[in-house]
């Protein structure tokens, strides 16, 4: 219950762009993000932002989703005999729901930021890396459109190898073998092992 | 002792080879997937949801009996090893556990963990055996206004007494109402929120919600926040523990157990409070009170059993009355509706066998994890060097796989991808995530009971406090509303490792702080 004022806690952590290639023999290291000068330790915390206005643009989510439960729910007919209907209940959380976005929006615009979840792989000092996420839901977009054509087995092991990619992996040949060991594995276990069939796709008969 | 009779009937059914089997491989997988870093019990529970689907309803609670305690010790371990605790209720384990990690005790750590953790989910096991059959008892005559007063009260706690931000906290709970929405109304069958969609129309799947926010949100938002450092992970041999430790620990343990399972049974909202209270009661109970904040055993042994007892105790208002308070509770609800079963009042007398064997193998779950997990300690300390990318693709991979097999539609795991990015904004906004997946398991659960007193009243209000029971329900969520804006304006809110590093920092001048006061009452 701490006030809604309080800056984030953001944790001290070292500076960031630091090498990280160099630690341990393990081919599988991360890609560094670039060195931004020779930053000194304890500096790396970066200033609490005075205001989130991104925060504006979910509280306008919000009011669209309310607005748009509340009109979804008034095209609903209430039944006979029902002296509550399908309508209340999605009346009252669409008209909280446009409260809550008002209201999330004044506490924006007043200064209130949130605290952003952490986390033991989190390091919060960094700038945010949207293209990485982009990447992996790429990766999940191609898995929604080819997973009935080319089956689990073949869709997995994509999954996998790309997400592995995404996430800045340099092996490319053992991050597919391990998908597909990955994939073809849970496609026999679920099959053979809980007798759930999941879609062969392409590899129908083969597999 | 009828209860204790029924629990032999149920340990019975549990004890074949072929469910203690069943029960390992939960340990083993849910262990497994609570060591990595990054996944709490909750996570683990809802992506090993799926392992269980082909199985029948009995060896598929044996499991997850397993994958629920292998989750949780699973947790303690990373939050020793690596001092970066996944979820609150390890924030206290973490506290004094890493600094022993640090010392060289990391084995003597890991082990009043896991045998607390073991004594503290037995005896809290053994209360639930006690009290949920009476609180169900109870329950039967609990009709639905007083139902729907004890839903709101859960929702009113889990939201605005947890988490650092009320506003947030509700709109989280409202999101994920929202959700619940979505599909055929259940009286009227006209299709809420679908969009035309047939597949949205037949009622989102939790278990694609569950894996959506918990599990892909988390590994997105992760994925953009990458530490690009990995941290160092301290190397451990087999736990023991010298006599001193086991002098040291026992009464930690006891008390711990004696803290965390009323709050676990009374809706009130987790082991974070508990757990701290316990850090706070060993502190002050502590001889060597100096090395509180230098590796205490005791500040390792409090919270840890603390932390199980309250688990366990969630167990009574999830059997008794439907009501789950924890994440991981919640996740357990969905898997017991998706076996046909609805957790409440009738639970006890419809499905009693199933609730026996339920229990029995909690316990029996409990015990393989000790024994099974005291040798394994420095395998699973290895899985915290897992590459990351190999992590976190196989939490993709996992979801994925988990939301498709729920019904072999691509159109589900769009909508992965949609919760998976909705669990990202609500981790860059801070939003908390239990009471959106509450909202999402009570919302139509309430719709219903609403409904349906409002029917037996003729749409009079009126018939939404017709009952003692609800009335008195209504007074504590009032006073639960008034009393913390009543306290904000006394003194200024503090979070519990605030106030713990504080009660390290100035030891010797430890007067009055503004800590719960409660642990004068407790011992």
């Amino acid at each position: 219950m701490s006030t809604p004022d309080r800056p984030p806690t953001t944790p001290v952590t070292t500076p960031a762009g630091t090498p990280a290639s160099t630690q341990t023999g393990d081919q599988m290291t991360v890609d560094t993000s670039p060195p931004d000068g020779a930053t000194p330790p304890g500096t790396a915390q970066p200033e609490a932002p005075e205001r989130d206005l991104a925060q504006l643009g979910l509280a306008a989510l919000l009011v669209v989703v309310g607005v748009y439960t509340v009109y979804d729910a008034s095209t609903l007919t209430v039944g006979f005999a029902d002296p509550v209907g399908p309508k209340a209940f999605p009346y009252v959380i669409g008209t909280v729901m446009t409260l809550l976005g008002a209201l999330l929006a004044v506490a924006a615009l007043r200064g209130d930021v949130p605290e952003p979840d952490s986390g033991e792989d989190i390091d919060l000092s960094q700038k945010s890396d949207w293209l990485t996420v982009a990447k992996l839901v790429g990766v999940l977009v191609f898995t929604i459109a080819t997973v009935d054509f080319l089956g689990w087995a073949i869709t997995g092991a994509v999954l996998f190898a790309g997400a592995t990619w995404s996430l800045g992996s340099k092996t490319p040949v053992r991050d597919v073998l391990i998908g597909v060991v990955l994939s073809v594995g849970s496609w026999y276990a679920f099959h053979v092992g809980l007798g759930i069939p999941l879609t062969p796709g392409i590899l129908d008969g083969i597999l | 002792m009828e209860s204790l009779e029924l629990l032999a009937g149920g340990l019975a059914t549990a004890v074949t080879p072929e469910n203690l089997m069943w029960a390992a491989i939960g340990v083993l997988l849910g262990t497994f997937v609570g060591v990595l870093p990054g996944i709490g019990p909750a996570m683990a529970v809802a992506l090993l949801l799926p392992v269980t689907f082909g199985l029948e309803p009995t060896q598929a609670f044996i499991m997850f009996a397993g994958i629920y305690y292998g989750g949780m010790y699973g947790g303690s371990t990373t939050s020793i090893l690596l001092n970066t605790p996944g979820e609150s209720a390890s924030v206290m384990t973490a506290l004094e556990g890493n600094k022993m990690a640090k010392k060289g005790r990391a084995a003597q750590a890991l082990a009043t963990a896991a045998i607390g953790s073991f004594i503290a989910g037995t005896i809290g096991t053994m209360l639930v055996v006690f009290f949920a059959p009476a609180l169900a008892g109870v329950a039967v005559e609990v009709g639905a206004p007083s139902y729907l007063a004890i839903m709101l009260m859960a929702m009113v706690l889990v939201t605005s007494v947890l988490g650092s931000s009320r506003l947030r906290g509700f709109i989280a709970l409202f999101l994920g109402l929202t959700i619940g929405l979505v599909g055929l109304d259940l009286n009227t069958g006209q299709p809420r929120l679908s969009f035309d969609q047939p597949l949205l129309a037949d009622r989102i799947d939790i278990v694609v919600v569950a894996v959506g926010i918990f599990a892909l949100g988390e590994a997105l938002w992760v994925a953009a926040h990458l530490r690009r450092r990995p941290l160092a992970v301290i190397p451990v041999g087999r736990p023991w523990m010298g006599k001193a430790d086991w002098s040291r620990s026992w009464k930690p343990w006891l008390r711990g157990t004696a803290l965390g399972f009323p709050f676990g049974a009374v809706p009130a909202g987790g082991a974070e409070t508990p757990t701290f209270l316990s850090y706070v009661l060993e502190k002050r109970l502590a001889k060597k009170g100096h090395e509180f904040g230098h590796g205490a055993i005791e500040g390792v042994a409090g919270p840890e059993a603390a932390n199980n007892a309250s688990a366990a105790g969630t167990f009574v208002p999830l059997l008794a009355l439907g009501l789950p308070v924890t994440a991981t509770a919640t996740i357990m609800l969905a898997a017991l509706q998706g076996y046909g079963i609805q957790p409440g009042p009738q639970l006890m007398t419809e499905h009693a066998d199933l609730v026996w064997t339920l229990l029995a193998s909690l316990l029996i779950g409990n015990t393989l994890l000790l024994v099974l997990n005291l040798p394994l300690a420095p395998l699973w300390a290895k899985l915290l060097r897992i590459p990351r990318p190999y992590l976190y693709a196989g939490i993709l991979f996992f979801a994925s796989l988990g939301a498709y097999t729920a019904n072999q539609q691509p159109f589900d795991l769009f909508l992965l991808l949609v919760f998976g990015l909705l669990g990202l904004l609500m981790r860059r906004f801070g939003l908390p995530v239990l009471p959106l997946i509450l909202g999402v398991i009570l919302g139509p659960l309430m719709e219903t009971k609403m409904r349906e007193a409002l029917a037996i009243s003729d749409g009079d209000v009126a018939g939404l406090v017709n009952e003692p029971v609800a009335i008195v329900v209504y007074v504590i969520i009032a006073l639960l509303v008034v009393v913390p804006l009543v306290l904000a304006r006394v003194r200024p809110p503090r979070k519990p490792t605030e106030i713990a590093a504080e009660l390290n920092d100035d030891d010797t001048t430890s007067g009055p702080t503004s800590g719960p006061t409660s642990k004068e009452t407790v011992r």
